[in-house]
């Protein structure tokens, strides 16, 4: 990049704010998913809304091709830069403005940290439910530009049933206010739902106005155990057939449960075929009249053991099994996809069932968990990249897994957005219609194809 | 200086670790470093990137890997909360030594691990020397931590508030010792370390003489030396190989059951680096798997074997403790430190982020001073929110750097190692 330009970003975000080296550059040029890297040629971190403005601005009147960054912790490539582009860094925007405890909203700055949020949600007697796994280190800005979800998602929703508003730059630089602090707002186009998922590709988020909760009174958490995936995922649309919707119902196929109990010997039953982990939530009496419900639908669906947390350490080797299912499947082996390929949530037993086949097809070791509750599995597919044949097959079997879940009616991801990894399958969900109007409106909000180019829409 | 080709094949020999790092970014939420600057390149990720990208000829610029390499405190943090299970700790280790094979070590480290860490007897006359001319040099500034700074401008002080060489060193207190088992029926050796022979010898004093009350029998070899971690990070595997082998051939020369040590750096370096790291002559191996084995931090041996139990409250001491990466991290060891202080007849109570790094790093805190001094004052802000009198630890560098942190905020607070404690209860009962 020439000399000029980049003094003219130093004037705008400071000196210690821009990063040119070789090193700096190279580690901004990958993200969580599995793809290559691409080098940008410039990385800054624009410390307040002013500055960001400004460099969106002056990334568009150079035609510079801008993709904004949190924690780099995206599963589809959202946050690879496009070659020779520029990064535009968001924690140096970490800013909690306001949590409003009469109104019961937040209004955030983009860079902060997701847990960091919950915490200080919490603090002030106040619930903020998106729980993405890695909400540790993610940041708001871009749970709400993949619209992510979490382990809550079946009774709370994700972060889009979150998100009241958005400010946001356009490529003019720009600022657009969308959404209201109030609960009703129909004032104009729903431009705040526009901007969540968008995943960076038609505005750079100035802050976010996100809605709280009252928490949940009281809760109670079990583990069924059953002697096949079948039986467990019935379970799963018995439950919610019998209109209850727990906080949380996971599930987790043999493989999983047998790796995490390796790694963490915390006494799982490593002979089950699968395994159904449960919270229900709410007032004390509901909890009990439900979880009462659950226990027997458990039962009538053939689960053979059930233990129910009686205190918060039983309660924390429940969930900390679950936390545990990624992390122990990743140390198998080099490489580990990630998949989130959703269906229907009465299509789940169709779902495994045709992951099953897929790995035996493809010769694929593949751990199936995820939040069975809202139909949104991980497949888990452990493989070694640099094995140049058995990559092929993978390639193949996640083709395959997307299609299957197409057909049976379900979505392409539930939660780790289209990004570069599944831009080239997003007709098959949609049809070419869809497609051209996305590219329409895009090529008119963002005439230079500077924001994010290459994701979701190709 | 070899070929960036020969350079890249050097890191391709990683290439089977660093394949297990899956770029999920979870290193972020812990690293010390990264919590003060946001650059991925000072967090695990974005250095596991960069040692790939130099393996893959993607990168030309392998001193400017190398410098981001050495922005790390080796805390060890993130290794022990990585999804993965990346062995980080040990890639570094061997990223520095192939940086240094190739880039070739600075002046100033060669004269400190050639000249005086590898030969153990001239750094303790050269440190004697210090010892006695310090105070022409340094001006005392909190007489409770002890601490001192520099009278005139020098470069390796710089500002920093130090405790200062002691007037007589653990070496010449006690050149020696071996006694007998005693009523425990027990024998230890001890492994004293420089910072507790040069600049705290009053804490190894006071191991030593709870050891005797316990009736333990304790050999303490002449001339012992570096435990070789300062060489070792800084990627001198020679330094170290040597200071491995001497340090053995003057521990295996007696009996004993255990060997403890009062620093937490030197205890994880014998356990976990002296097998994994030796790569002098294989005839010793086997020598120092059993050492390493034996190898025990002093509460871990006085908590787990000699069953050490809590106390009443009876000191008027109100402590709280930091745990050093060395123990937490490397080892795993929180609980029995505490069982310690309590069983000092202190009121004990937890800080905030008790387990995140002081900030000390070894060589880090030379090299990048005002990094190092951001950790610390977020450490000293959470040891003075504790509300207490006492900051105790476990390891002498942790002492070194939080004096200085907490004698800049003239905290009024001391800071002690938790045997110190543990033998001035045992004084008070006679």
């Amino acid at each position: 990049m020439n000399e000029s330009i980049i003094k003219e970003f130093t004037a705008i975000v400071g000196d210690e704010n821009v990063m040119t080296s070789e090193t700096d550059r190279h580690t901004y040029s990958y993200d969580a998913a599995v793809l290559d890297t691409a080098m940008p040629s410039l990385v800054v971190r624009p410390d307040n809304s002013e500055a960001l403005g400004k460099t969106v601005k002056l990334c568009n009147d150079n035609g510079l091709p801008l993709t904004v960054r949190g924690a780099g912790t995206n599963l589809s490539g959202g946050t690879i830069p496009h070659p020779g582009g520029v990064v535009v860094l968001t924690n140096g925007l970490n800013r909690i403005l306001e949590i409003n405890e009469e109104d019961l909203y937040a209004v955030v700055e983009p860079g902060v940290i997701t847990a960091t949020f919950a915490a200080e949600a919490a603090a002030c007697g106040l619930f903020y439910p998106p729980d993405p796994g890695s909400q540790t280190v993610s940041t708001l800005g871009g749970n709400v530009a993949e619209n992510a979800g979490g382990l809550r998602g079946l009774k709370y929703g994700v972060t889009k049933d979150y998100v009241m508003g958005v400010d946001f730059w356009d490529v003019n630089g720009n600022l657009i206010k969308t959404g209201s602090r109030t609960v009703k707002c129909v004032s104009g186009y729903n431009l705040a739902g526009l901007m969540v998922g968008s995943e960076g590709t038609l505005g750079v988020f100035d802050k976010l106005i996100l809605k709280l909760i009252p928490p949940p009174k009281s809760s109670k958490s079990m583990m069924a155990i059953f002697s096949s995936m079948k039986a467990a995922s019935e379970t799963v649309s018995a439950i919610i057939a019998s209109r209850i919707i727990p906080a949380t119902l996971e599930i987790m196929d043999n493989f999983t449960i047998r790796t995490v109990e390796n790694f963490r010997h915390a006494g799982l039953p490593t002979e089950a075929a699968a395994l159904l982990l449960i919270e229900v939530d709410g007032h004390p009496g509901q909890v009990e009249e439900e979880a009462a419900l659950v226990e027997q639908i458990c039962r009538q669906h053939g689960a053979s053991e059930l233990k129910v947390a009686s205190d918060a350490a039983e309660r924390d080797v429940i969930w900390q099994a679950r936390r545990d299912a990624l992390p122990a499947l990743a140390k198998l082996k080099p490489t580990c996809v990630l998949e989130d390929a959703t269906v229907p949530r009465s299509k789940i037993p169709a779902m495994i069932q045709a992951l099953d086949e897929i790995s035996r097809e493809f010769q694929l070791t593949i751990g199936t968990f995820g939040h069975a509750g809202d139909g949104n599995l991980h497949p888990t597919i452990l493989t070694d990249r640099r094995d140049a044949k058995e990559w092929q097959r993978v390639e193949k079997g996640i083709d395959e897994i997307f299609k299957r879940a197409l057909e049976l009616g379900g979505t392409l991801s539930g939660e780790h957005g289209i990004g570069l990894a599944k831009a080239k399958y997003l007709v098959l969900e949609t049809n070419r219609g869809t497609l051209d109007y996305c590219r329409r409106m895009k090529s008119v909000l963002d005439p230079k194809n500077i924001l994010n180019p290459g994701k979701i829409i190709g | 200086m070899a070929n960036l080709q020969e350079l890249a094949q050097l890191f391709k020999e990683l290439d089977d670790q660093l394949v297990s790092c899956m770029r999920c970014g979870m290193c972020q939420a812990v690293c010390p470093v990264f919590a003060q600057t946001g650059r991925e390149a000072d967090v695990t990720r974005g250095k596991l990137a960069l040692l790939d990208g130099l393996a893959r000829e993607m990168l030309t610029d392998a001193a400017g890997v190398n410098e981001k390499l050495n922005r790390c405190l080796m805390c060890g943090t993130c290794q022990s909360n990585c999804p993965s299970g990346v062995k980080i700790m040990d890639i570094f280790l061997k990223a520095r030594a192939i940086m240094t094979g190739y880039f070739g070590l600075s002046k100033t480290k060669q004269a400190i691990f050639h000249g005086m860490l590898a030969n153990p007897r001239l750094f303790n006359v050269l440190t004697g020397m210090g010892a006695t001319f310090q105070g022409l040099f340094t001006k005392k500034v909190d007489d409770m931590l002890g601490s001192s700074c520099a009278r005139f401008n020098a470069p390796l002080v710089g500002d920093r508030h130090f405790n200062t060489l002691a007037a007589t060193p653990l070496h010449k207190i006690v050149p020696e010792l071996d006694t007998p088992a005693g009523a425990s029926g027990i024998r230890v050796a001890f492994f004293t370390g420089c910072v507790i022979d040069k600049i705290f010898p009053h804490v190894g004093e006071a191991a030593l003489k709870v050891l005797e009350k316990k009736g333990v029998g304790v050999f303490l070899p002449s001339n012992q030396g570096c435990c070789g971690i300062p060489a070792l990070s800084s990627g001198d595997g020679a330094t170290f190989d040597k200071l491995v082998a001497l340090n053995l051939q003057r521990f295996t020369t007696a009996e004993f059951d255990y060997l403890l040590t009062t620093c937490a750096t030197c205890t994880s370096t014998i356990k976990e680096l002296w097998p994994r790291m030796f790569k002098g002559d294989p005839a010793l191996s086997a020598d120092i798997k059993v050492l390493a084995d034996k190898t025990m931090d002093i509460s871990q041996f006085l908590v787990d074997i000699l069953e050490v139990k809590e106390a009443a409250a009876t000191s008027g001491r109100n402590v709280t403790y930091h745990d050093p990466c060395h123990l937490k991290n490397s080892l795993g060891i929180t609980s029995q430190p505490r069982t310690m202080i309590k069983a000092a007849g202190c009121t004990f109570k937890e800080m905030r982020e008790a387990g995140s790094c002081c900030g000390c790093g070894g060589s880090f805190n030379v090299a990048h001073y005002d990094l190092s001094k951001k950790i610390g004052t977020r450490k000293a802000e959470n040891i003075i929110d504790s509300g207490t009198d006492t900051l105790a630890t476990s390891c002498p560098a942790c002492m070194l750097h939080i004096t200085d942190m907490l004698s800049r905020k003239k905290a009024g607070m001391e800071v002690k190692h938790i045997i110190e404690l543990y033998a001035d209860s045992m004084k008070n009962q006679g």
